[in-house]
């Protein structure tokens, strides 16, 4: 960070430009009243307005104006500085100007959309331009600062979407780390049989993925892991990731599966989570067969040898290749990455919430996901579809939107239920020839092949009621409905409530954020929505950044997708982070903290408050010091000086007085 | 002596508003870009951390002739600078003791987390901090003279001194 | 080589700053014998019409020491702006309002009942108080009128220089006369002290933590203070990293905290502010709660804050809203 020369010696000549934005301004805003305005503030000696500032012809005007020599430093009044800025600064530098002597004034998101009356509109922006105005006068000339860029990139989260952003990024070349909780990657996606709308096999066209990872040697798969530490910036971030003991020697390991059949458990004792828990596996185990690493785990929590030590080991013995070592301890891996990719994904909605659907009250009322586990035929039954008693159902209600578009549980429509449910209603007639009736609030059947598919179930004679279900019970009224679960819910369409009589019931649960998404976001230093979905930076046109530069999402961890969603984000998120890395620097916002050293009296009000570590006293000069390169120009510092010795560049002191002076004075 | 109630109703505040650029702001952005529509007597100053806000802004937005203030950051534990907003926390706590010894009521001043996904949280606190500046009335400090003013800022300017750093 | 004319005038002050020159003691000497003396009522027989008989701009330098607070005050600094090339003030209260600024927490009828009616000390049946023009067989009386805002001396006249402190320190003074003497004579509107910050002469500075974790703060009866460790770690509210240094540390060396007589840096705006934020700072506490307990341990914000610059606050004054104006 360097100023150039101070500025102070050229004559202050300041151009204002409004924006119309189309309408989108001067629909509110009296945009030639700001003008005439603007020409009236000290040092402005241009004043302009044009209908699109961000447009090239807009654009050109502030280039020609500099270059005239008829303004040296500019204000633009048109969108937020969030959108912009980077535009405009650039548009200065072009034409030879400093690309800091620059100020924008916010007067669309802040103004012409939320301010009803246009008098007052008009009022209000042009307060805002005479702040900009009196607070450019103050900028400083700076050089923004150039930091390289680590080549690596840390992919967080092994579902579909990890596994495609870590695959793009590696064939590209680059070193990727992808760090999955779990002890096997694939996700939710390894879970299912079959995928909408085309019914291919979900396993067939995942493991080859699956096997790429493990195979690629610009791939570090570290599985049951967990990112506790993120330090640094674009970049330059530094990692540290939890390797959580798995008592199982990776290396030695070939997932012979020896030692879980030596295992002094004869059979399963703990609910098996790969299998939503319609089965159990034993405390050693491997999630499913095309586990990657195909590593076994041990459960320190049910294994009786690691629990109690009292226990004959016989997976020990059973293990010929010494593989494993009940005495692991967690590892601490530090690494250095220049970008991050959050592909976190998402759980599914606790079904138990809504509690008159019954769910774990009666038997043969299921989740989707459950359901998927069924009809998977490496599944718990091998994908036959069956009752509790091992008859095939005559009849399966599908109940659609549990825990979506419910004020109750989630406002949010998961986007992906009526898809799924569709393909489940075609898998569970394929197999069983049972009635299927969907009790659906509206089908949302957009994307490409989707509506076709959802006509191909209305021909298949799968049942549509169109009715939010009331109420799932056991109380019978008929002698039909003796023995069966009654689906209670009003038809809307006919007009009558509906009870109809079901052998088995399944409940399309939504998708919710991960249980711990806003402690990953903080550690990530990202935000997330209310519902705790990760923000992206712009939901338009940066849906895959996010507010930290170098911090990007792919997946459902963002919001509600499906699979052909995922990928394609996935593919961005590694786009963008290849972006960043095939540049080689990454410019770095020059607001960082300075001291004036001579001025400074050493007070160390300052040295601590940075958690950064970017402040440290100066035992020669007694004074403090500011580390530039660690600093991430929050002004907490600045604010805090006792003697005003310390200062944040584009947020100097004197900027803010002068932008406060400006916003009341003119209004 | 005007009625009270046509105090409020012509009285238009003027609040001078301080959002950090990662939570706040980007709420307000977020407001506009949804068209949630509020009174437009807040005029915002953008900061990059609530951490940076200087008491000395809050004074002088009053001195300049602001009637409120509302301060906004990241909620406790979000800070994107992690530590910032509870900087601001602390001085704000000190600030409003500080106002409300001055005279100046408490309400004058209002410090709120608000979330980048909560734009509808900053249509309701602009609507809602106008409504009780315009109920508490102008603020009308004393008007200090032209000369404090002129001193004010040549003090930062150019107000010289001798160094006598060294000698010391 | 003619001696330059220099002249001393009070204001509302305590007498201090007076006395501050007489501090130079022997050195005086030196001085008196290189200036001229023309007015400096509390020491010798000056009359206000001396001083109109001057010629404009005739006194090279005059002190001004005190507050502004009476018409009085306000008519004879505009009279000795007028006959003088330089004018300094001379002491916080010239500077900032100083001690007598605090008068502006209170408007002027509520001071004037305190002090002459409801003062425990007073009997006053007759509820005697002062008035502007009071009728006795002699004639009309007139008296200054007191003003409602006390005010620093710059926010009436010109102000060249300004030497802080309360009182100025010997050594600041001595500087300004060989200034003067000399003729090397700094730019206008310099604050006559280093503009640095008094922790940077302070002896326990190497003593205070990088971090100061305050659960209370303390006033200096409460506790017996450490002569060596930092005053402000040990939990006293002292305001050396917010005040200009100069004095030497004269209070933190007789083991008092600095109150903050010699005013902010010059990159400060508001001393009360840049002093709230120090101690904010050191607040070691994230829960609201525990924060308002701690704060409730500073009695008297305003005074501590802006001990010696209320009316040159942002503030300024004690603000009531159905008062009616201020000074006039």
């Amino acid at each position: 960070m360097s100023t150039v020369g101070t500025g102070s010696n050229d004559k202050c000549k300041i151009g204002v430009y409004v924006c119309h934005c189309g309408i989108n301004i001067s629909s509110k805003v009296d945009v030639s009243k700001t003008v005439r305005f603007a020409a009236k503030l000290p040092h402005v000696t241009v004043s302009r307005e044009y209908k699109f500032m961000c447009a090239d012809p807009g654009q050109d005007l502030i280039q020609q104006d500099i270059r005239d020599g008829r303004i040296n430093r500019a204000v633009v009044a048109s969108c937020s500085p969030l959108m912009h800025e980077p535009t405009f600064r650039n548009t200065m530098a072009e034409a030879g100007g400093n690309p800091f002597l620059f100020q924008m004034a916010n007067i669309r998101e802040h103004v012409s959309w939320v301010t009803l009356d246009n008098t007052a509109a008009t009022e209000k922006a042009m307060s805002l331009i005479s702040a900009a105005v009196e607070r450019v006068v103050f900028h400083q000339p700076l050089m923004p600062n150039r930091v390289p860029v680590h080549p690596d990139v840390l992919v967080v989260g092994g579902g579909i979407a990890g596994i495609h952003a870590a695959l793009t990024l590696a064939d590209a070349g680059q070193k990727v780390y992808l760090v999955e909780r779990e002890p096997s990657i694939g996700g939710h996606m390894a879970k299912f049989d079959k995928t909408f709308p085309t019914l291919d096999c979900s396993a067939c066209i995942l493991t080859p993925k699956m096997s790429a990872v493990r195979a690629h040697s610009n791939i570090t798969l570290w599985s049951y892991s967990e990112v506790i530490g993120v330090d640094g910036f674009v970049g330059n971030f530094k990692v540290r990731v939890r390797r959580k003991p798995r008592y199982i020697i990776e290396e030695r390991c070939v997932g012979c599966l020896d030692c879980i059949e030596a295992c002094i458990y004869k059979s399963g004792k703990v609910p098996d989570e790969f299998n939503e828990g319609l089965v159990k596996r034993k405390p050693v185990y491997i999630p499913f067969p095309q586990a990657t690493p195909l590593v076994a785990v041990i459960d320190a929590k049910t294994c009786i040898g690691i629990r109690t030590g009292k226990c004959k080991m016989t997976c020990i013995d059973a293990c010929e290749r010494d593989a494993i070592d009940l005495n692991q301890s967690e590892e601490i891996n530090e690494i250095e990455v220049g970008a991050i990719i959050l592909a976190t994904g998402f759980k599914t909605f606790n079904a138990k919430r809504i509690y008159r659907y019954g769910y774990g009250k009666y038997s043969n009322i299921y989740t989707s996901l459950e359901l998927e586990r069924m009809v998977n035929a490496a599944g718990p039954t091998g994908g036959e579809i069956t009752l509790k008693n091992g008859q095939k159902p005559k009849a399966v209600g599908i109940v659609h939107c549990v825990g979506s578009r419910d004020n109750k549980t989630n406002k949010y429509c998961s986007k992906v239920c009526c898809m799924y449910s569709l393909k489940l209603a075609h898998l569970i007639k394929e197999r069983t020839g049972a009635e299927v009736y969907n009790f659906y609030i509206d089908m949302r059947t957009p994307g490409k092949g989707y509506e076709e598919f959802y006509d191909r179930l209305l021909e298949e004679n799968v049942h549509f009621i169109r009715g939010r279900v009331a109420e799932i019970t056991d109380w019978v009224m008929t002698p039909e409905e003796e023995g069966k679960l009654v689906i209670r819910a009003e038809d809307t369409l006919v007009g009558v409530v509906r009870r109809v009589p079901v052998d088995m019931v399944v409940l399309s649960v939504g998708l919710e954020p991960q249980p711990d998404a806003e402690d990953v976001g903080r550690l990530f230093n990202i935000s997330c929505t209310r519902e705790g979905w990760f923000l992206e930076r712009h939901p338009k046109l940066a849906p895959v950044s996010t507010f930290t530069d170098g911090i990007f999402l792919a997946g459902a961890c963002q919001g509600p997708k499906d699979i052909p969603d995922s990928v394609a984000q996935a593919g961005a998120a590694a786009a963008e982070a290849l972006a960043l890395i095939d540049r080689g620097y990454v410019v770095l916002e020059p607001n960082t903290a300075y001291v004036q050293d001579e001025l400074c009296s050493g007070c160390k009000t300052c040295i601590d408050l940075c958690p950064y570590g970017a402040i440290s006293f100066d035992d020669e000069k007694d004074t403090a010091k500011v580390n530039g390169a660690l600093c991430k120009g929050c002004g907490t510092c600045v604010a805090s000086c006792p003697s005003g010795s310390l200062q944040q560049y584009l947020f100097t002191d004197d900027q803010i007085f002068s932008e406060i002076k400006g916003v009341i004075l003119y209004a | 002596m005007p009625e009270r109630n046509d105090i409020e109703r012509f009285f238009d505040p003027k609040i001078v508003a301080f959002f950090c650029n990662w939570c706040t702001y980007t709420a307000a952005d977020l407001a506009g870009t949804a068209r949630m529509t509020y009174a437009p007597n807040v005029r915002v100053i953008r900061i990059m951390c609530s951490g940076r806000l200087d008491p000395q802004f809050v004074l002088s937005a009053f001195r300049e002739g602001a009637d409120g203030i509302l301060i906004g950051g990241c909620h406790p534990g979000d800070c994107h600078y992690q530590e910032g907003n509870y900087q601001a926390l602390r001085r704000f706590i000190l600030l409003k003791r500080l106002i409300h010894a001055f005279g100046i009521e408490k309400e004058r001043i209002r410090l709120e987390w608000i979330a980048a996904s909560e734009g509808d949280k900053v249509q309701r606190v602009i609507n809602e901090m106008t409504e009780t500046v315009r109920r508490l009335g102008p603020l009308d400090l004393e008007p200090i003279t032209k000369k404090v003013i002129d001193y004010m800022s040549v003090t930062h300017h150019e107000m010289v001194s001798i160094s006598h750093r060294g000698s010391s | 080589m003619k001696k330059p004319k220099v002249g001393f005038y009070w204001c509302a002050s305590c007498g201090g700053c007076e006395e501050a020159v007489l501090d130079l003691a022997e050195d005086i000497l030196g001085v008196v014998a290189a200036i001229e003396l023309v007015f400096w009522p509390v020491a010798l027989d000056f009359k206000r019409s001396d001083v109109e008989a001057m010629d404009d701009g005739e006194i090279a330098v005059c002190f001004v020491n005190g507050a502004i607070r009476t018409s009085e005050q306000n008519e004879m600094v505009k009279l000795l702006r007028k006959k003088s090339q330089l004018i300094a003030a001379f002491g916080s209260c010239a500077q900032l309002g100083g001690i007598p600024g605090l008068a502006n927490m209170f408007n002027r009828e509520e001071m004037i009942k305190e002090v002459y009616l409801r003062s425990p000390s007073v009997n006053n049946d007759a509820e005697i108080t002062p008035k502007e023009d009071i009728q006795v067989n002699e004639g009309n009386l007139i008296l200054p009128a007191l003003w409602d805002t006390v005010k620093a001396l710059d926010h009436v006249i010109d102000v060249d220089y300004f030497l802080p402190g309360c009182p100025p320190p010997v050594n600041l003074i001595e500087d300004v006369f060989n200034m003067i003497v000399e003729g090397e004579l700094p730019p206008k509107r310099t604050v006559l002290a280093p503009d640095v910050a008094l922790c940077d002469e302070c002896e326990r500075r190497e003593k205070k933590p990088d971090k100061l974790t305050l659960k209370e703060f303390k006033s200096p009866f409460e506790i017996n203070i450490d002569p060596q460790e930092c005053l402000l770690a040990q939990g006293l509210l002292c305001l050396g990293p917010v005040t200009r240094k100069g004095c030497g540390g004269a209070c933190i060396k007789a083991n008092m905290p600095c109150t903050g007589c010699m005013g902010p840096t010059g990159r400060v705006r508001d001393f009360g502010a840049k002093a709230l934020t120090a101690i904010a700072t050191s607040i070691d506490s994230k829960d609201e709660k525990e924060i308002n307990a701690i704060v409730d341990s500073i009695l008297d914000p305003v005074g501590t804050l802006y001990r010696y610059s209320l009316p040159a606050s942002f503030l300024h004054r004690h603000y009531e809203k159905m008062l009616i104006g201020g000074s006039k």
